[in-house]
């Protein structure tokens, strides 16, 4: 066979394979927000579920989610920024560092579900904290770690060595050159690396299984000790455990769901290409 | 003036001391005083949050040993490797869901290795400026979409197709969740296979064209093969992916505790461990046999995903190395 | 005798295994140019990084002896290296202003050291940039990007941003390499003037231009000072074989 047809054929492939990836993606984007327009009102967004969860809507599971993903940003930035800047900044070569990096690579791959029992054997009944908001957000925190770290690390090392020097140079401490400079310098990537994050930790619903996420509870929660709605617990629910539930509300739901991850995308998205553009090195 | 001297003089001191503490500075004084005792504090809690993370690995793991560890003085071995996970009925043979892992895990890395590698290699390789420019941010997208959503879009299209096309009496089989699976294991394939084809030397793909080797040829013999190593890294990341993923999979694999040997278990249900973990947590009594059971699921899932990640964990660390990151 | 304002006191450095530095020991009067030169890799460069501590930053190296700026030596543990960086001011081969305006560029060091008086501030902020020769180049955007300068401009606002912490002491490390011969000749003439008030260390980055500054000079090859004399005579009369071939094109 003639080598050209063959490359004719090979990029074909490479063609269909790279189609066969995104095609999908844009079937479920799609369908979910034709089937989910349909459900979604001011009504649904707004109002508490009643008759079996079947009418209303789903505002405390919004409420929920965002409650989760304040509380997770909470706990979990100032313990990522600053473990970054340790990484980045102080941390030599040794065998603490390398376990630091091995640990964090360590909890980027351990299983969600897997936080979730860790949550329930630490907070929820070692800590004797109960199925509530502030157990879910810690577990949630731990799970979120690694992400916000090795996002911000690249960020922060992206800033070149040369202006800590010119920093030091003129009398700054090591900590000044950090504040002054590469915290400035390296803020998008790190926003960009929270909020990739704080997105996983929004659509999670294995690590809250246990630790606060509520079946059915139409009101809002008064204190860190309450359970909440979640929304991807809720559209688990809704699509699993509850017979006879309208088609339209479980694609309501999950086009609700998908909208607020989807947003957190396209700012972190515009964040890092904005700032790309307007760097001066 | 006479405190706030002091003040200084303990922070420098035990600034000193702490910096002791980590080995490859003994050598060196360090920087005197001088920094503020709010610089101090910062500096220190900056240190102690950095371990931290070692700290939060310790702590699962305990807690995980903690709860899970009892189930093996409780369960005969026999019993808890057997093939039947029957709790109610005091059966906890985990082999069943062990192998319905694998076997879900293996078949969507089957999907999703070559469709991964040769979108990487077309995104890279072939396709004009503004397709990479629209197929990158689609990926990325795909990557953020929760796994609840993608369950639930496969209960209610993809589990229907397979059963239709297929003709099998339900459509929630272990292929249905190898498709999800393989479709959440994909951004991060591509993208580290991305990596691993960057990383070719200009010069190896030269040499393939100045021979007269057609741009195809020089793809599919020189730089595919040059990234191997990278490849294999992007299939590890996958299949540690793979094996820990639970919503999507717990609601399309139809969740049945048999054993998956023959080829056409791929159109059967399956149940994976971390399926059973989620589905179970809920409904067991603190303390009991069947919660043991559960969080010794969850040390197998913590030490296969611990066990997969450092090993490419120190592909990475390596690439590295001969990269000169620092 | 001359008081010295820095004295180098039989300095020993390694990078590792390599040593840069082999038993150097030399005094710079106040007020004047020294001048250090040689081939690449002789040490001045280290020694002239070793004056101002910047070296702590280097992992895995190891000095003896000691370096005394105004008698009191600068590796003492209680001194305090961001005020004795503050004394000892240093620019680069490379202009590498800070990212932000030229005003925040020359301001950075005060903000460091704590200054909040706006006043003087902006004193200092002009004064700096007339003694850099760069004043009425760009008086009218001080608050345009520091990045949007000419590199001949770049460099000349690095020298302002030293001088703004009016350091006793000015290191150069070939400040003038990546810049045309008319930038270079206004750094240079800017040196003469900046002598009356610091004391100048500069690593030239050429033969012609150690001649043309230099009010003593030290000549470094592969870690040893073989000859450190008077300008005058150094580069007219070497006395060493090594350094005279060095000067005259021989080598390096």
């Amino acid at each position: 066979m003639d080598r050209y047809v063959k490359q004719r054929m090979g990029f074909a492939f490479l063609t269909a394979c790279a189609i066969a990836v995104v095609a999908p993606i844009l079937v479920v984007i799609g369908l979910i927000f034709i089937e989910g327009a349909k459900a979604v009102s001011l009504e649904f967004i707004s109002a508490v579920p009643y008759g079996g969860m079947k009418e209303g809507g789903i505002f405390p599971a919004i409420v929920g989610t965002l409650i989760l993903t304040v509380g997770t940003a909470l706990a979990s930035i100032p313990v990522g920024v600053a473990g970054t800047i340790y990484l980045a900044e102080y941390a030599r070569d040794t065998w603490m560092t390398r376990a630091i990096r091995l640990a964090i690579v360590n909890l980027a791959g351990i299983p969600s579900i897997v936080y979730g029992l860790f949550g329930l054997g630490m907070f929820v009944l070692f800590l004797h904290m109960g199925t509530s908001i502030l157990a879910g957000v810690l577990t949630l925190a731990i799970m979120t770690l690694p992400v916000i770290i090795s996002t911000s690390e690249e960020a922060l090392r992206a800033v070149p060595m040369e202006f800590r020097t010119v920093s030091a140079s003129l009398g700054g401490t090591r900590w000044q050159g950090i504040r002054y400079i590469v915290l400035p310098q390296a803020m998008p990537g790190i926003i960009t690396g929270i909020i990739l994050g704080l997105l996983r930790a929004a659509g999670e619903t294995a690590p809250i299984l246990f630790t606060v996420a509520a079946f059915y509870l139409p009101q809002l929660p008064r204190s860190p000790f309450d359970q909440v709605m979640a929304l991807p617990y809720h559209l688990y629910v809704i699509s699993t455990q509850v017979p006879g539930m309208p088609m339209s509300v479980q694609y309501g739901t999950a086009l609700v769901l998908l909208i607020l991850v989807l947003s957190m995308n396209l700012i972190a998205t515009v964040i890092r290409s904005y700032f790309r553009r307007r760097r001066q090195w | 003036m006479g405190a706030r001297h002091l003040s200084l003089n303990w922070a420098s001191s035990l600034s000193s001391k702490i910096a002791g503490l980590v080995p490859g500075r003994k050598g060196k004084p360090p920087p005197p005083a001088g920094r503020s005792y709010v610089e101090f504090l910062i500096e220190s809690s900056i240190r102690v949050l950095g371990f931290s993370t070692i700290g939060f690995v310790l702590l699962i793991f305990f807690f995980l040993l903690r709860e899970g560890l009892p189930i093996f003085r409780e369960v005969a071995p026999a019993n808890l490797f057997g093939t039947r996970w029957y709790p109610t009925f005091d059966l906890f043979g985990t082999l069943p869901l062990i192998i319905g892992s694998a076997y879900v895990t293996v078949a969507s890395i089957a999907i999703a290795l070559p469709l991964g590698v040769a979108t990487a290699v077309f995104i890279r390789e072939v396709a004009p400026h503004w397709t990479r420019e629209v197929l990158k941010p689609l990926i990325e997208v795909l990557a953020g979409i929760p796994s609840v959503v993608l369950g639930f879009f496969g209960m209610h299209v993809l589990a229907p197709l397979v059963r239709t096309t297929m003709d099998v009496p339900t459509g929630l089989t272990a292929f249905t969740g190898a498709v999800l699976l393989a479709y959440m294991a994909l951004p991060t394939i591509i993208s580290v296979a991305e990596d691993a084809i960057d990383t070719v030397p200009r010069s190896y793909r030269d040499a393939a064209l100045a021979m007269g080797a057609t741009h195809w040829q020089t793809i599919w013999r020189v730089v595919v093969p040059a990234a191997r190593s990278g490849i294999a890294t992007a299939v590890m990341l996958g299949m540690g992916r793979a094996i820990g993923e639970t919503m999507a999979v717990m609601m399309v694999t139809g969740n049945a505790a048999r054993m998956p040997i023959s080829l056409n278990s791929l159109f059967m249900p399956v149940r994976t461990m971390t399926a059973t973990v989620a589905a179970e947590m809920g409904e067991v009594a603190n303390g009991s046999v069947h919660y043991h059971s559960l969080f010794g699921i969850g040390i197998i899932l913590f030490i296969l995903t611990f066990l997969i990640n450092i090993v490419a964990a120190t592909a990475i660390f390596k690439k590295r190395h001969r990269g000169g990151l620092r | 005798m001359v008081e010295k304002k820095v004295s180098a006191e039989n300095i020993n450095y390694f990078y590792g295994g390599n040593q840069a530095l082999r038993d150097v020991s030399l005094g710079v009067p106040a007020h004047s140019v020294t001048v250090f030169f040689g081939p690449a890799g002789g040490g001045k460069t280290t020694l002239l990084r070793l004056i101002n501590r910047l070296n702590d930053m280097v992992e895995n190296t190891r000095m003896t002896g000691r370096i005394l700026l105004d008698n009191k030596n600068i590796y003492d543990e209680d001194v305090d290296v961001a005020i004795l960086r503050r004394r000892v001011g240093m620019v680069f081969a490379l202009p590498l202003p800070l990212p932000g305006t030229i005003r925040e560029n020359v301001t950075y060091g005060l903000k460091l050291a704590g200054m909040r008086d706006g006043h003087r501030i902006a004193e200092i902020l002009e004064k700096s940039l007339v003694q850099a020769a760069i004043w009425d180049e760009i008086k009218d955007r001080l608050d345009s990007p520091a990045s949007s300068l000419s590199g001949g401009q770049q460099q000349r606002l690095c020298i302002a941003r030293s001088l703004a912490l009016e350091p006793e002491v000015l290191l150069l490390d070939e400040p003038t390499s990546g810049l045309d011969p008319i930038s270079t000749r206004k750094v240079e003439d800017s040196l003469q003037e900046l002598k009356q008030l610091y004391t100048i260390i500069i690593v030239p980055h050429s033969i012609q231009q150690a001649a043309r500054v230099a009010d003593q000079a030290a000549f470094f090859l592969m870690g040893d000072l073989i000859e450190y004399r008077p300008g005058t005579e150094i580069f007219t009369t070497p006395r060493d074989k090594r350094t005279e071939d060095y000067i005259t094109g021989r080598f390096g």
